[in-house]
């Protein structure tokens, strides 16, 4: 039997499932980014809020993602679809490293640069958005490279709560013990990864550079 | 407005600083800044030099005493506009790495709304005043020396003319020959601008080739003022230990002029 049957025999819903996937693990990094970059600055003002807010949010990933998954059932709105469960999880997962990249980005800056801005008199919204952010931006796009791959990774697992994705592929493959369909889940979820990954390096390595 | 005398640019009545610990970095501090000339803060480490330079453009605030900037009690001015009435220059300069320099220069007109010719004018005017090229405008910090970065700090300090001019050793990092020519270019800027200038450095000659006014500090104190002159002749025993650390000695003593290392005897 061939591994690619499956893939080669169903290609539209590979490619529907792939999208599915995309959107799942695209939103919660979205959700993620726009929680983590303004809780991320503030933390880098205030080491003692770091120290809180870093320690629960890493405290997070101590639970396994399918029991993660399981848990929201209870939780009301969220609970009563899938995807919004799937979507919520991911965003809890993904948090941390955009979080302590945000916050390692800022405080990384040369303090000098920022003694220098905030002298000649920037106010602080402008020091942040002119200087703070754009010399952080390399640091900043590799915790969003870290937190996309592990999306789209875990977005496999959310298939077992019934959220879609190409885990429904891997998951039918295993109670099929069916090779050929684990492998047309496993396959386009390992390409997406790898195409984030290698994109997101490529701007990462870029905004670096410049610096 | 408090009836200061108008030709004490910033004055500085019994001011301390103390860090949270207790422990003070300026003790109890009392010094006129003149008008339109260059008062050098000159002492050693750990002196008190960078943190009243700080005092004054409000990076810091005093736990004691008061400053008053032209007159006016420094806690009563907004922090932004009493810096951007002080142009600041510090040693690591501390340019925008990520910024061209003429975006550098042209920052703070920029945020202050100038409409983008009129920047645009005031970046190539201030090149040509520090000795820039106009080629190098399209480049980053890291593709000067350390000259070209110091002109540049020292263009970006003056962006938007400010009346007072805040430099934290801004020479030090340079090689003694390039400094000397820094020095030089910034003893004939300064006649020409005219500004008031705070200088902190450790270095004597530097002191004496650009202060008007010398500040000793020791241990967050004033330990004298002089001017160059009188620093050459005094027998207070700081005063005289500094000129033999750096071999001024006690020989006639010869008002700056140009790039030579002044009180180099």
């Amino acid at each position: 039997m061939n591994l690619l049957d499956y893939l080669i025999a169903h290609p539209h819903e590979v490619l529907a499932l792939s999208i599915e996937h995309i959107s799942l693990a695209g939103f919660s990094v979205g959700i993620a980014f726009l929680v983590g970059l303004p809780l991320g600055v503030a933390i880098a003002r205030r080491p003692a809020l770091a120290r809180a807010v870093l320690g629960v949010v890493n405290s997070i990933h101590v639970v396994p993602s399918l029991a993660l998954f399981g848990f929201l059932f209870a939780v009301p709105w969220i609970g009563d679809r899938a995807p919004r469960m799937a979507v919520l999880a991911l965003s809890l997962y993904t948090l941390l490293p955009i979080l302590r990249n945000v916050c390692a980005g800022i405080l990384g800056v040369d303090p000098a640069v920022v003694e220098a801005g905030r002298g000649l008199g920037l106010t602080e919204g402008q020091l942040l958005r002119r200087v703070e952010l754009p010399l952080a931006l390399g640091v900043i796009i590799a915790g969003i490279r870290v937190a996309v791959v592990l999306a789209i990774g875990i977005t496999t697992i959310a298939a077992a709560i019934g959220a879609g994705g190409l885990g429904e592929l891997i998951f039918r493959g295993l109670a099929m013990v069916n090779d050929s369909l684990i492998f047309a889940g496993a396959l386009p979820a390992a390409i997406l990864a790898l195409l984030a990954d290698s994109s997101l390096g490529w701007l990462e390595g870029r905004l670096r550079k410049r610096v | 407005m408090t009836a200061e005398r108008s030709d004490s640019a910033i004055a500085i009545r019994g001011v301390s600083y103390h860090l949270p610990g207790g422990c003070a970095l300026v003790d109890s501090l009392s010094l006129e800044i003149p008008a339109r000339l260059t008062l050098v803060l000159l002492g050693r480490s750990g002196s008190g030099k960078t943190t009243t330079l700080k005092l004054m453009n409000r990076l810091l605030d005093p736990t004691a005493g008061e400053l008053f900037v032209e007159g006016r009690p420094a806690k009563d001015w907004d922090p932004i506009r009493l810096r951007r009435h002080m142009g600041y220059a510090i040693q690591d300069v501390g340019l925008f790495p990520h910024y061209t320099v003429e975006r550098n220069i042209g920052l703070l007109p920029e945020v202050e709304g100038w409409p983008a010719i009129r920047a645009r004018e005031r970046v190539r005017e201030l090149m040509a005043l520090v000795g820039l090229d106009a080629s190098l405008a399209s480049r980053y910090p890291s593709e000067l020396s350390g000259g070209q970065r110091q002109r540049v700090g020292v263009a970006r300090a003056l962006a938007l003319d400010p009346p007072i001019l805040l430099m934290d050793e801004p020479f030090g990092a340079l090689d003694p020959l390039t400094r000397a020519e820094l020095q030089g270019e910034f003893y004939r800027l300064q006649k020409r601008l005219g500004k008031t200038v705070v200088l902190v450095t450790h270095d004597l000659r530097e002191a004496l080739l650009l202060g008007a006014r010398i500040a000793l500090l020791e241990s967050g104190r004033l330990a004298g003022l002089y001017t160059p002159d009188e620093f050459l002749r005094t027998s207070d025993a700081l005063a005289v230990a500094y000129r033999q650390a750096f071999g001024a000695g006690s020989g006639p003593s010869h008002p700056p002029h140009g790039p030579a290392l002044g009180g180099a005897q």
